[in-house]
């Protein structure tokens, strides 16, 4: 068993997993321009250690629907990682990916079409990669990737599954929120990184931490 | 005026009527309400991991089904219910993401559903309803007025339980 705590990270480290999040998010957002050809800017991402009946209320609350893109991370480093955002905000990607008015961004009810939902997983797996890339690169570890699982539900039930992992190294989970968008529409995104107690220190130790 | 009171992961509260308990948005989580039908008293935990003894960190009790059950029963007890008289209606533990691997730390809602339910067995509470599995999130709502619990998940029926 692993003596970590992330409760008692210290400033440097935070400083490095937030330049992690910088990095990660800005290159996430370049794929994201050039997969929709249109200028797509970001926002300085927040990083937040908090409380586990804390996180629902920074994603806009336990019952918000949003998609949960997850995947499973191998390699020199285990453990998971998710980009969350809500459906609204995940339609209006839709549509401008695929050119055209798909689907109602106002409308609770309507529901991705298997089009749709492939888009869906080909831009998770693009911000993902480029997250993910960055991260591989800065710490020189080697990082596979699984195929992307999508979920579709409440905020607080797809934060369940990242919570829990961190539910067994601490009573804390690291959040990465990300804004990004074009001038019009802002759209607001959340990594959850999860590596394994191990690979966390593995992740510190190869930044010379 | 009859008030909502709202339990967050990893964390309990104690109801008694015209007040009404909940906790939103459960998904591989198990929300566990007890309930001591004759002074109308309920609890409801919000618990995330099967099993203590297996965690190193393990100061926050709510976090677990086994101690998650027993500081729940002792809050109760506080507030005048009574242990032998508690009934149960559990909710939760949906597999969130259709994994194809069956890695242990995907099955975690099916094992939070299982230790839950020996616990609640080894202390004789029986189960009168549950809302497990699958793999979608729930929100529910328990009422100690009625002994009701509402199960509400995203573009399903409501359930009356």
């Amino acid at each position: 068993m692993s003596d970590l705590d992330l409760s008692k990270i210290n400033n440097m480290q935070y400083d490095v997993l937030r330049e992690i999040g910088n990095i990660g998010a800005g290159n996430a957002t370049t794929a994201l321009s050039q997969m929709i050809n249109a200028k797509v800017s970001m926002n300085v991402p927040k990083v937040e250690l908090l409380e586990f009946k804390e996180i629902s209320n920074v994603v806009g609350g336990e019952e918000r629907i949003v998609v949960g893109i997850l995947f499973t991370l191998g390699g020199d480093i285990e453990g998971m990682m998710m980009f969350m955002m809500d459906k609204a905000a995940s339609m209006h990607l839709v549509n401008i990916l695929l050119g055209k008015i798909e689907y109602s961004e106002s409308d609770e009810q309507s529901e991705f079409s298997e089009m749709g939902l492939s888009a869906l997983n080909e831009i998770g797996n693009i911000i993902s990669g480029a997250y993910l890339s960055s991260l591989s690169t800065l710490t020189n570890l080697t990082i596979t990737s699984s195929i992307p699982y999508m979920a579709i539900d409440m905020a607080g039930a797809i934060l369940s599954v990242p919570a829990i992992e961190f539910g067994k190294i601490g009573d804390k989970a690291l959040l990465i929120e990300t804004e990004f968008g074009d001038k019009d529409n802002y759209v607001n995104g959340y990594f959850i990184l999860i590596p394994t107690p191990d690979s966390y220190k593995a992740i510190l130790k190869s930044l010379g931490l | 005026m009859n008030n909502l009171i709202k339990v967050g992961m990893a964390d309990a509260n104690v109801c008694k009527p015209p007040d009404v308990i909940t906790t939103l948005g459960l998904g591989s989580c198990v929300g566990i309400v007890l309930y001591d039908p004759s002074v109308k008293i309920a609890g409801l935990v919000h618990i995330m991991l099967p099993d203590s003894t297996k965690i190193l960190n393990n100061s926050n009790k709510y976090k677990f089904a086994d101690t998650g059950i027993d500081m729940l029963i002792e809050e109760m007890s506080r507030l005048g219910a009574s242990k032998r008289k508690l009934v149960a209606k559990i909710a939760g533990g949906a597999q969130m993401f259709a994994f194809n691997n069956n890695l242990e730390m995907m099955r975690i809602g099916d094992r939070n559903v299982e230790a839950t339910k020996e616990k609640l067995k080894k202390l004789g509470i029986p189960i009168l309803a549950e809302d497990t599995g699958e793999n979608y999130g729930r929100t529910i709502e328990f009422d100690p007025e009625t002994g009701l619990m509402t199960v509400k998940s995203f573009g399903r029926d409501l359930k009356i339980l």
